[in-house]
């Protein structure tokens, strides 16, 4: 089993390398331009030539990548061009507040979406699955600003319970605190619920085609009983699967949600970034996003090896 | 005596036949789906419509200002209001779809041609170019599809040509995967041996042998391919880095119109649920499609 795992590591670590290889490759390509942005329109070609040797830009390609590789792996990510602070300091202050809205997403969203998912899988076939069907189906489709406004439009502007587009920094109490979260954290969980939802009901129905399925159904078992006690335990790897695929989906959302609602987290200063051509921020941002899908499916990964009794005793 | 008996029984299974066939043929042309596919089916004829026509449906000019007041509520002039210039915002939503649709279809037609082409390529070549090509496209599945999207954007800026090469490239390895993986299943029947012991070269097989009988999960991957591009692009737009204006797609009038959320105008509700109608009427088609296509819709991830 511990060979199993640490195999997963080294595939996950050589996975990241190929990450950092392509997001340096696709941001690096053009390297006139960092020195030209940092400069501004009126720069002399001398000016920036000076600027580019002063940022090692007028080296090879590959010596600025196992620089940056380099940098990256001892924690030094760089400076920010558009305002000239280290990245670190940048991301070490928006990091938390970004976690804490993904957490407080997923901490809502997995018992929401797991418990619709096994209830459909109950109730194949039944009214209630095609409901539910249908509806998580559409909820995958719609785009998060849509959810984002009707929210506002709902919460804020007829009810006014909550206030629209503004993060409130460093609410003190609990209700302004709840009152900043709830609009963001809703419209993060929404399409995620529906998509985890969807991915449980399918994994534990492609169990119920199994012959041990059929032969609890003939010993005349319930299907809750069916479900919980026989198909559950079973598709816990691929539940584990579709939970860690879904919540990767949070930081994708995450930037749409954090540019509609204000909110002062790693996904917004990833798009300031992409606005300011700001390419060492912009770097290293990317490659947190990859490190946190790749944790995630690998804690998926090693959950399923756990959880079968097949792969734990290898 | 006999002829009597004989022909009692085929009648009915001829009747049978005549009905089997009667179906296929409304289920060739697309009735005999389920409700919710029939209306995934119309709200995507309708896009189309849209998307080809708009233009001259549009009662007034795309960038013609033509309102008295900026996010005027909907009226019999401006069914849809008006939006934050004073723009009809009917118009702007007929104009816009071309952009989305247009650019989505592209973008979505490339990611599953490119995948499936690959894909086959993987199958019927040998070992070590199949491992290589599915190490370096799942490598590049681990980079989030809007992280993959911004950096290209940051990278090589935003043009249309090149979002729709981005959104080409952000779902090419999804299709990749899903085409290598019906195209090994199918490598491996008779039928493909036969034709191997033909002597049939590896091209022939992969594209006379295989490829027909994949076409039609390869479709619904289309069909969700194309949703997410949608949402991808939107997305992009939304955020300011899709398409520039005076361009804009749906996703970009939202952008624009986003000041008049506090008073609820349709400015910017009404292109947002334009946006939502043509994915999910793209989903609940893919979903009512019979059989194995289904299958790919309920594992699938934008």
């Amino acid at each position: 089993m511990t060979t199993l795992i640490a195999r997963r590591i080294g595939i996950a670590a050589l996975t990241l390398l190929l990450v950092s290889a392509v997001v340096f490759s696709i941001t690096a390509v053009l390297p006139g331009d960092a020195a030209q942005a940092a400069l501004g329109q009126s720069a002399t070609p001398e000016m920036i030539a000076a600027l580019r040797a002063q940022m090692g830009l007028d080296q090879p390609a590959y010596l600025r990548y196992l620089h940056w590789l380099g940098g990256l792996l001892s924690g030094n990510l760089g400076q920010s061009l558009s305002n000239n602070t280290p990245v670190g300091e940048l991301i070490g202050l928006r990091l938390p507040k970004s976690l804490l809205l993904a957490g407080t997403a997923a901490a809502l969203s997995v018992p929401v979406a797991l418990s619709i998912g096994i209830l459909s899988a109950i109730y194949r076939g039944s009214r209630l699955d095609r409901v539910l069907s249908t509806a998580t189906l559409a909820m995958v489709a719609v785009p998060e600003f849509l959810v984002a406004t009707v929210a506002v439009l709902i919460f804020a502007v007829k009810l006014h319970w909550l206030s629209a587009l503004s993060y409130v920094p460093d609410a003190p109490g609990i209700v302004p605190m709840l009152r900043a979260y709830a609009m963001p954290v809703m419209t993060l969980s929404f399409v995620v619920v529906a998509q985890m939802a969807r991915m449980t009901r399918a994994a534990v129905i492609d169990q119920m085609s199994q012959p041990y399925v059929e032969m609890a159904i003939l010993k005349g078992a319930s299907p809750a009983r069916i479900v919980l006690r026989h198909a559950l335990p079973n598709a816990a790897g691929p539940v584990a699967n579709a939970v860690a695929l879904s919540l990767s989906y949070l930081l994708g959302g995450a930037i749409i949600v954090e540019t509609i609602f204000n909110y002062p987290g790693i996904a917004s200063l990833m798009v300031d970034a992409v606005t300011n051509r700001d390419m060492p921020l912009l770097q290293a941002c990317a490659m947190i996003f990859c490190c946190a899908y790749l944790i995630l499916v690998l804690l998926a990964d090693v959950f399923a090896i756990i959880s079968s009794p097949k792969l734990r005793r290898r | 005596m006999t002829a009597p008996i004989v022909s009692s029984r085929a009648d009915p299974q001829a009747a049978v036949i005549v009905v089997r066939q009667r179906r296929s043929v409304w289920r060739r042309w697309g009735l005999g789906l389920s409700p919710s596919g029939l209306i995934g089916l119309g709200t995507v004829v309708f896009w189309l419509l849209v998307a080809l026509l708009g233009p001259m449906l549009a009662p007034h000019g795309v960038g013609a200002i033509v309102a008295d007041d900026s996010f005027a509520p909907s009226s019999a002039q401006f069914p849809l209001g008006s939006d934050y210039l004073g723009r009809d915002v009917l118009s702007r939503i007929l104009y816009g779809a071309r952009y989305t649709v247009g650019l989505a279809l592209a973008g979505a037609l490339l990611a599953s041609t490119a995948g499936t082409a690959l894909g086959l390529a993987a199958a019927v070549s040998g070992r070590w170019i199949d491992e290589t090509m599915s190490r370096l496209l799942d490598a590049l599945t681990c980079i989030p599809s809007k992280i993959f999207a911004l950096v290209m954007v940051a990278g090589f800026g935003s043009s249309v040509p090149l979002l729709m090469l981005t959104a080409a490239l952000t779902y090419l390895p999804g299709a990749y995967r899903i085409a290598r993986s019906l195209a090994v299943n199918l490598n491996v029947m008779e039928y493909v041996d036969v034709a191997r012991a033909r002597g049939e070269g590896r091209a022939h097989i992969a594209c006379f042998e295989i490829l027909p009988n994949m076409i039609h999960p390869m479709l619904a991957d289309f069909g969700l391919r194309f949703v997410f591009v949608v949402l991808l692009l939107s997305g992009l737009s939304f955020l300011g880095l899709g398409v520039q204006p005076p361009a804009a797609d749906l996703g970009s009038l939202v952008r624009e119109n986003i000041s008049g959320l506090a008073e609820g105008s349709p400015a910017i509700m009404m292109p947002a649920l334009a946006i939502a109608t043509l994915t999910i009427g793209v989903n609940l088609l893919i979903d009512s499609l019979p059989g194995r296509t289904k299958r790919l819709s309920q594992g699938a991830l934008r």
